[in-house]
């Protein structure tokens, strides 16, 4: 029997799934190895069939995700959270930072804001049940989940990049663009797996693959002071698509004004 | 905080108070081997130089070409591409390019790599296996790459002894590295006698520069008028040969012998000695390296760039349908956790563990290995470090600390 998987879509973009949606032929191929037995966005939807490895997409931010998580860990043998949503929160976490959050957007963007039922937090995956393997990005790469899937399939633990975007960058001969024009590159601190897509075209890295394996963000917050950045724009730099990821949640609010 | 940004600075003892170590460690400035068979080659006719390498068999040539903020190595055509007037502004952390108005090709210092991407291959395929199909054992297949004969024209002395270093790593010994060797062997290297250090180098405090005295097939030393040129090997004697240009005169030797003494004399920076193997192991335990350990980023930048390291991985990419695998090695870092990883520990967890790894390996353990100090001068670590650690700086503070009893 072929082994099952399924994808599931929690508080996120969709931008994670084209992972496999885009990922063409290898798609087919794939549905040869394995049983896709749910994935709503490709079209195959059975939620709760048991599966042995389940992809899951966005972070927890209704108490109907919370409850959904912890039903789809149990009939899982590996969960795999993919992406920025669900390993660390993603961009929508920003709205942990301010109590009166949810109240506050819903009010300015929806004209019946009593139809939105949120939790006041958007948590990732590993915050609410245990997460066997994460795999970083916005978005992650086919390279990155067909990888995983087929070490698995083989019975291997799945290799995870953990190094410093730094790294890609000087392998690909990419000129660094911190030090030749003195822009806030978060690439020294940031785990590499998007081969250095940023600073290929001459941009700072934003940190979107979250923090890598032993990161200085104290050290690289101060290089950015160093290089003009305000306490506010540090701020920001490491409180933005990964705010929420321990390393980068820390570092970020060291540079707030109102810090408590 | 400092506004500079790179935290604390490490405190620098006075210069006239370090102690020297080894016999041989007074800064060198060498006398360019400017002898008789020194050439003129005019600067209206220095096509003719790229055009000899190509009917030389050397289709391809790279040059330093001004691009993305920095000089790169790239495929040349003619002369005009190389940077004229172009000069590298280089301190810890900072690197920036600034047109003058003059016609110079080759004064600046250098950019962040040279040879070792073109010798050892940033990310390459070592072999490829496939299941048989129908034993389905897997066959196994060498990458069997053959590189086009390249001239790479304005090298340094300092890149030359870092490729002397590589060289004794990966073709040394009972199993020389084929990839590294198919890639050496196809190279004929021009380089250029420095005459603009940055403030970052320190090469003259290594031995190692900056004028050229060995590894060179042919070699330049820049006048307004044109290059003094001559050769250091059969092949570099032969296509010189072909050339037929003028003898320099003996104001050209000397203007270009003035050069190179200016050059070294311009190095605002240096290690304390080339036998600095003791003194480091007697400080394994000194404070100093939890400072560094503050402020280092553990990015691998300092490796990446160094000429001489040459630390790797391998990795296996199976296609997925399960039947096809290739490995690769790609560079990799004493800085990555990866790096000291055995029987799921780490050995190195913490900054302070990794950059102990790297100076020390650098500049005691390769004394061991290959007879010498892993370090070359040419300060690229220093500029191309995201946060500007000066490797001069910090060996400078850490000798100045005592010696402490070492913990048993």
């Amino acid at each position: 029997m072929k082994p099952r998987i399924s994808v599931h879509k929690f508080s996120s973009c969709d931008g994670c799934q084209l992972a496999f949606i885009n990922a063409g032929e290898a798609l087919l191929e794939l549905a040869t190895l394995v049983d896709i037995v749910h994935f709503a966005e490709a079209g195959p939807v059975d939620p709760d069939a048991p599966v042995d490895i389940a992809f899951v997409e966005g972070s927890i931010s209704t108490q109907d995700e919370a409850l959904r998580i912890r039903r789809l860990r149990e009939t899982t043998r590996y969960l795999i959270s993919l992406g920025a949503c669900a390993t660390a929160g993603g961009l929508q976490a920003l709205r942990n930072f301010n109590a009166r959050g949810v109240e506050d957007w819903s009010h300015a963007v929806y004209a019946r804001p009593e139809f939105i039922e949120s939790l006041d937090t958007a948590t990732a995956i590993a915050r609410h049940v245990k997460v066997d393997l994460e795999l970083w990005g916005c978005p992650v790469s086919t390279r990155q989940v067909f990888a995983a899937i087929r070490r698995l399939l083989y019975g291997a633990l799945p290799f995870v990049d953990n190094e410093k975007v730094c790294q890609e960058c000087k392998r690909r001969g990419i000129t660094c663009t911190l030090v030749t024009r003195g822009i806030p590159c978060l690439g020294p601190v940031t785990r590499t797996g998007c081969g250095a897509l940023c600073p290929a075209f001459g941009r700072d890295c934003y940190g979107c693959f979250g923090p890598g394996e032993n990161p200085n963000a104290a050290a690289m917050a101060r290089r950015f002071q160093g290089l003009g950045l305000l306490p506010e724009e540090i701020n920001r730099r490491f409180h933005f698509i990964n705010s929420h990821a321990p390393d980068f949640l820390e570092e970020g609010l060291a540079w707030r004004e109102d810090r408590p | 905080m400092p506004r500079d940004g790179t935290g604390p600075a490490p405190v620098i003892p006075n210069p006239i108070q370090i102690k020297y170590y080894g016999n041989s460690s007074a800064p060198a400035c060498y006398a360019p081997d400017m002898d008789s068979e020194t050439r003129f080659l005019p600067r209206t006719d220095a096509d003719q130089l790229l055009e000899r390498l190509r009917v030389s068999g050397f289709p391809r040539i790279l040059g330093p070409v001004a691009r993305d903020g920095s000089l790169v190595f790239s495929p040349i055509h003619q002369w005009s591409q190389l940077p004229a007037g172009i000069r590298d502004m280089q301190t810890p952390g900072t690197y920036r390019l600034h047109r003058h108005a003059d016609p110079l090709c080759f004064a600046w210092a250098n950019g962040p790599q040279a040879l070792k991407p073109l010798t050892f291959a940033g990310r390459e395929l070592l072999w490829r296996a496939e299941r048989h199909h129908e034993t389905a054992a897997p066959v196994f297949e060498h990458a069997e790459d053959t590189p086009e004969p390249t001239a790479v024209l304005g090298i340094r002395a300092c890149d030359l002894a870092a490729l002397a270093l590589q060289e004794k790593h990966f073709t040394h010994g009972r199993f020389p590295d084929p990839f590294f060797g198919r890639r050496r062997r196809s190279l004929f290297l021009i380089a250029v006698h420095c005459s603009h250090p940055a403030s970052t180098c320190f090469c003259a405090s290594t031995g190692d520069g900056p004028t050229v005295t060995r590894g060179h097939d042919l070699v330049l030393a820049e006048l307004d008028e044109g290059y003094l040129i001559s050769a250091g090997s059969r092949g570099g004697r032969r296509l010189l040969k072909d050339m037929a240009l003028p003898p320099a005169t003996a104001a050209q030797v000397q203007w270009a012998e003035r050069a190179s003494a200016r050059a070294t004399a311009a190095q605002m920076r240096h290690l304390p000695g080339r036998h600095l193997k003791q003194p480091i192991h007697d400080r394994l335990e000194a404070r100093h390296w939890s400072r560094v350990g503050e402020r280092c980023l553990s990015c691998g930048n300092c490796t990446a760039v160094c000429p001489t390291c040459f630390c790797h991985m391998e990795l296996d990419e199976p296609a997925l349908s399960g039947h096809r695998t290739e490995h690769l090695r790609q560079w990799s870092s004493c800085f990555n956790a990866e790096h000291s990883y055995m029987g799921h520990f780490l050995v190195r967890s913490d900054t302070r563990l990794r950059y102990r790894q790297w100076l020390t390996h650098k500049l005691a353990g390769w004394h061991e290995q290959y007879g010498r100090s892993g370090c070359v001068g040419c300060g690229r670590c220093i500029t191309w470090c995201p946060v500007g650690i000066d490797i001069t700086a910090e060996v400078a503070a850490l000798l100045a600390e005592e010696i402490h009893a070492q913990p048993s």
